[in-house]
């Protein structure tokens, strides 16, 4: 006689120590094989989207900090703004186009360390969590001098940035670009060639190139799967036309590969900075004669950039007010969560949680 | 033990007792037992009890938005939180404390609830952040984030920031340990009234 049995279905989340903030994962299992992941959201939605609509565009700059994905708050108001720069024909003075070159590269090596921090953490390796957390605070600190904020910096505003950078603060980036790389060596010491680690990731949750295109992934994920695509470089926006810098493509699509995209694109980071700080011009940082109620013309708009999980794009429609008639984010983390089940189908329970991690969602992002 | 042998450098290999030279602590027991009655310490149960409690207060491993990267900041290298006494816990049942860092939605707010429930008494409440202390920047033309989690919990300490600093979390957690080591403890246990 057969033994029967049954699927199981587990509930992982919203409160679990490695789901990323509030995702819920409705999980089924044949025994220790699962069948099926279906990602229940919604426990962050702050609807920015809406809210967006009732503030003028310099406000919506705050809320972009915090109802989108908070580990890149300046990607976000850099998504916000480009929409807002194009509809309106503003044009950023040089010196605060490359700031802001500087700023977005210092914030995904932000991300991408509390990315490798908490993952390496979810994998039982604290030593990570610890490590990536003390550079993640020298990164906060330049944050800090030149911004005043160490998570939310409402840095970017329509026409330019906010202030200028400091005294020293050229000095004590170029100081963090030199010391980095040897940090970035250390990391990979501790997990590349660490055979734990590789079992647990090599070969584990692959997204196959075909459908990680279907799912609209982008970002690490998809370049992760053999995608070459990266916004910086086929639609370059500030002054991204005039780095150079490569965009680290891995043809494995598991969550090695995920791991060692993330890892090359810190270094490509340090690139930019570095690049970016040798052409940085004396010069205005904000474009004159922008009101603080800034009104668009009426039309509508759809940019996109690249923020640290992947392709955020911003559609904005504006009925000539000093607020937007609708602002409509698409959020790379939303997209890259959908290619969730199909990494996970067939693997173990004990795979789930390296996999969730590799993907690198933020929860913020997601929900909006 | 007299004191020269005490000063004795090194100490290995010639067959003597190695001794430490710095234990402060040998001394202070020393010290204590020449005391008449030295040896008992005066104060009340619950003084003791209560400094044990305050000294080692175990969060939830519980975050919901941006303020739990800050939590996680503060957990981590730079400020570390194992110094006064607080780390997470993965489950309700092993913490003393919650730490609601972040902007509830509505749609979370009952597994909020659930988890404080979950916690053995006494459990404290931190509101970390000014989304969780009155909705911060989503209260107005928002349908979707509480507007304060003290409408659902009791809060002890309310953290302001958006997000609030590291510090501002310590100081909050600071805070806490004052307040419990000012609680009648055993005498709220016994069901006497607290006068």
């Amino acid at each position: 006689m057969a033994l029967r049995t049954e699927e199981l279905i587990l509930n992982l989340g919203p409160q679990h120590p490695s789901t990323h903030g509030v995702l819920r994962m409705i999980v089924t299992l044949e025994g220790e094989n699962i069948v099926e992941v279906a990602p229940d959201i919604g426990y962050l939605h702050s609807s920015v989207e809406k809210m967006m609509e009732y503030r003028t565009y310099v406000q919506s700059v705050s809320l972009a900090d915090r109802g989108m994905d908070y580990l890149a708050a300046l990607a976000n108001e850099e998504a916000l703004l480009r929409a807002v720069e194009t509809l309106g024909g503003i044009t950023v003075p040089e010196r605060a186009q490359w700031l802001r070159v500087i700023f977005l590269e210092l914030q995904r090596i932000a991300s991408h360390l509390v990315w490798l921090g908490t993952w390496g953490a979810d994998l039982g390796a604290t030593t990570m969590f610890l490590w990536c957390f003390r550079e993640r605070e020298k990164v906060l600190d330049l944050f800090e001098r030149a911004t005043g904020g160490r998570l939310h910096h409402v840095y970017f505003r329509p026409g330019g940035v906010c202030d200028d950078i400091p005294d020293g603060w050229v000095e004590q980036a170029l100081a963090f670009c030199d010391e980095f790389p040897g940090r970035i060596a250390e990391y990979e010491g501790l997990f590349t060639a660490n055979p734990i680690f590789e079992v647990r990731t090599k070969g584990v949750g692959v997204l196959p190139r075909d459908v990680a295109v279907n799912l609209g992934a982008s970002g690490p994920v998809a370049r992760a799967s053999g995608i070459a695509f990266d916004v910086r470089k086929a639609f370059p926006y500030e002054k991204y036309a005039e780095v150079e810098f490569d965009i680290p493509v891995q043809q494995a699509g598991d969550c090695f590969a995920r791991y060692q995209v993330r890892v090359e694109e810190m270094r490509q980071s340090t690139r930019i900075i570095r690049q970016a700080i040798a052409k940085l011009p004396p010069g205005e940082i904000r474009a004159p004669k922008i009101p603080i109620t800034l009104r668009l013309p009426k039309g509508e708009v759809y940019t996109r950039t690249e923020s640290p999980r992947g392709d955020l794009g911003v559609y904005l429609v504006s009925e000539g007010e000093e607020h937007p008639y609708r602002v409509k984010i698409r959020a790379p983390a939303f997209s890259n969560l959908y290619a969730l089940s199909e990494m996970m189908r067939g693997w173990k329970i004990a795979d789930v949680i390296a996999i969730l991690g590799s993907v690198d969602i933020v929860l913020s992002d997601v929900d909006r | 033990m007299p004191d020269q042998e005490r000063s004795q450098p090194g100490g290995q290999g010639d067959g003597s007792l190695r001794v430490s030279t710095a234990t402060p602590i040998d001394r202070l027991v020393e010290m204590i037992d020449l005391l008449p009655g030295g040896s008992v310490i005066l104060s009340s149960v619950e003084q003791v009890l209560n400094w044990g409690r305050a000294s080692s207060v175990w969060a939830l491993g519980f975050g919901l938005a941006c303020c739990a990267i800050e939590m996680m900041a503060a957990a981590a290298g730079r400020f570390d939180m194992d110094r006064i006494g607080t780390f997470f816990r993965g489950t309700p049942r092993q913490a003393d404390l919650i730490i609601v860092s972040g902007r509830c939605t509505i749609k979370m707010a009952p597994i909020v609830r659930r988890l404080y429930e979950q916690i053995p008494e006494p459990k404290y409440v931190i509101s970390m952040g000014s989304c969780a202390t009155c909705g911060g920047p989503f209260y107005y033309d928002n349908y979707s984030i509480l507007k304060g989690i003290d409408t659902i919990i009791p809060v002890d300490v309310y953290v302001p920031g958006c997000p609030p600093r590291p510090e501002a979390l310590y100081e909050g957690i600071l805070k806490l340990q004052e307040k419990i080591k000012k609680e009648p403890f055993l005498r709220r246990r016994a069901g006497v009234a607290a006068s």
